[in-house]
């Protein structure tokens, strides 16, 4: 049964600090086993969202369950069975490896045995065989993210908390950083990391837009590239010769239709109402249709609930 | 405008940079790419003049006599550098006085860099209550109210939103369309995609460069995209031939060799065989799969 519950929902969770309301209304529905992406400005509430999450801060009204746990009242609890590896990895760089884990084993209160066997299936996680005596100040970026990922997961959580968690490591390593993740998921854990970066969003099953409080949209990568197409229209590219000339020609004699227009290096990159583009942009360039992405959807919900101009497209 | 010749900077004897050589032509977005500890700042340093190669050179040409170059660069550092306890527009005033600038030209300059970065209603704000999408954008205007030929930019994009990015783009590309050269130094691939040319560093090497299209043109490998709600997918490919599978969410990527015609057929067999439905499709590489196969046979060479 306990399976069959998703590991976050909440319903209505809202946090007050004074008259601000810092999260306003929040419903999730979190199934294990997915990739959760958290996205938001900064300020934007994710932050006092994960605090409610684990615990450690009490919603001013709503609910919500976390591992089958009641946010508001088994805090304790909720805590002893997520993983928490944020941006800044909290090792200690004057112990070795092997000791880094073993303190945070013991910190989760894991006994000898259990501690052995799970220090030694971080260790080949991490891919750190044959170097857990090396001081883990002398490790490079990548691995040491990849350390701090197995000190956050050693007492086996079943939910884990990443704060933009590859922000600044190499292609390589943050592929292979998010293999691992996709491991666990695939193992039954959930993740929800939460990031500015589209890049890292890319590698999640599922996405959280959050805004002023409120959650704007929600769904897979794809739905939401998808969504952007049917709910306001598709996105073109065209080369031109004088890029921010072109564009402010377009602002400037376009009836209207024209809901974000940006230069994309050598290129210039709108996003039209509806399947076509109006007449007389049409002509201007020569245009391909390309797919959104993750930051055309965001930049365009965001801006469209600030209430800024030009965000809506006429029937 | 700049030319870096086998620039070389050792920090004890830690190498930053072990052999660097590129030009940056006058009025492009020149980005400097590549991870934490690739050597960026270093590099970016070296251009500004505000720090010397171990061995090689490193010249920007500007100003013509070279004699007050620092005065034609503007320098944007990766942590935000100007007074929090002062208001937007002391902050420039400060500034415009640093430079040397007159009264006149100052407050006629102040106010068209704010009308450019959409600070102009926010004069009297305190730096320090700024947004970070703010902050950096009042950084650029102080660092451009000398109207330099040249501004040197450290990952301006990290830590901030998608929208005050892109905020932060279109004023660079205002900028340099007045004239400015811009270089630019980012971890993120989609910020590389901004640039009119880059280079890729890697422990302080170059591994790649080019227009983002040039680069992407060389890659000699074809990517499918598989897109299913199966979860695993990448797992059950394992024993499909390739040279890489990753996945990105419930999309799993393909890397096959270029001269393989028929991988395309062959994969949609494999997943149906599986019985795993899937929308396949060969898309364009992305600069990403480019960096990650420059960045794995890389690690042999550092």
């Amino acid at each position: 049964m306990k399976d069959a519950e998703a590991a976050v929902s909440t319903v209505g969770l809202t946090r007050d600090f004074g008259s601000f309301r810092a999260v306003d209304g929040v419903n999730l529905d979190i199934p294990r086993g997915a990739i959760f992406g958290f996205l938001g400005p900064n300020g934007s509430g994710k932050t006092t969202t994960i605090r409610m999450l684990c615990g450690l801060l009490r919603p001013s009204s709503g609910s919500g369950r976390v591992v089958g746990c009641d946010i508001a009242r088994e805090g304790e609890a909720i805590r002893r069975r997520i993983g928490y590896m944020s941006q800044k990895f909290s090792l200690y760089d004057d112990l070795t490896v092997a000791e880094n884990l073993t303190f945070y084993a013991g910190m989760y209160g894991l006994a000898n045995a259990k501690r052995r066997e799970r220090v030694d299936a971080m260790i080949a996680l991490a891919d750190l065989r044959g170097r857990e005596r090396t001081l883990t100040g002398a490790l490079a970026g990548g691995v040491r993210q990849r350390l701090a990922l197995a000190c956050a997961i050693v007492h086996e959580p079943e939910m884990i908390f990443l704060d933009e968690p590859t922000s600044g490591v190499d292609p390589a390593a943050r592929r292979r950083f998010w293999e691992t993740i996709a491991d666990l998921a695939d193992g039954g854990a959930t993740i929800m990391a939460s990031t500015h970066f589209m890049d890292e969003a890319e590698h999640c099953t599922s996405l959280g837009l959050m805004y002023a409080g409120k959650m704007l949209i929600s769904g897979s990568p794809d739905a939401l590239k998808r969504e952007l197409t049917v709910a306001a229209g598709k996105i073109w590219q065209a080369r031109v010769p004088d890029s921010i000339g072109f564009l402010d020609r377009i602002r400037a004699f376009v009836s209207g239709g024209i809901l974000d227009a940006y230069i994309f290096g050598a290129s210039v990159r709108v996003l039209a109402c509806g399947a076509r583009l109006p007449a007389d942009v049409a002509g201007a360039a020569a245009w391909e249709e390309r797919e959104p992405t993750l930051e055309d959807v965001f930049v365009h919900h965001v801006r469209s609930s600030a209430g800024m101009e030009g965000q809506r497209c006429d029937a | 405008m700049i030319s870096v010749r086998d620039a070389h900077k050792l920090y004890g004897n830690v190498r930053a940079l072990g052999g660097v050589s590129f030009d940056v032509e006058r009025g492009s977005v020149f980005g400097v790419v590549g991870p934490d500890g690739a050597g960026k700042t270093t590099l970016l340093r070296m251009i500004v003049g505000v720090l010397s190669p171990s061995s090689g050179t490193v010249d920007a040409r500007v100003g013509g006599d070279g004699s007050d170059s620092k005065r034609r660069i503007g320098y944007v550092a990766g942590r935000f550098s100007l007074y929090e306890d002062l208001s937007i527009l002391e902050n420039l005033a400060l500034f415009s006085r640093l430079y040397g600038m007159d009264a006149a030209r100052a407050a006629s300059r102040s106010r068209e860099l704010l009308e450019l970065t959409g600070l102009l209603p926010f004069g009297d704000r305190l730096a320090g209550r700024l947004s970070g999408g703010m902050k950096q954008k009042l950084a650029i205007a102080a660092a451009v109210l000398h109207e330099p030929e040249l501004l040197v930019l450290d990952e301006p994009g990290t830590g901030v939103d998608p929208v005050s990015r892109r905020d932060i783009w279109s004023v660079l590309y205002r900028l340099n369309r007045g004239g400015v050269t811009i270089v630019v130094s980012t971890p993120y691939m989609d910020e590389a995609e901004l640039c009119t040319r880059l280079v890729f560093l890697h422990k302080g090497r170059v591994l790649e460069s080019g227009t983002p299209d040039e680069i992407c043109d060389r890659f000699p490998h074809r990517i499918l995209r598989v897109r299913t709600d199966v979860p695993e997918t990448r797992r059950r490919l394992a024993d499909f031939p390739s040279l890489s599978v990753s996945s990105f969410g419930r999309t799993v990527r393909v890397v096959v060799d270029g001269a393989d015609a028929d991988a395309l057929p062959r994969l949609r067999e494999h997943l149906a065989r599986a019985g795993i439905a899937a929308d396949v499709d060969a898309v364009r590489p992305t600069l990403e799969d480019v960096f990650v196969l420059a960045a794995e046979s890389g690690r042999d060479v550092a």
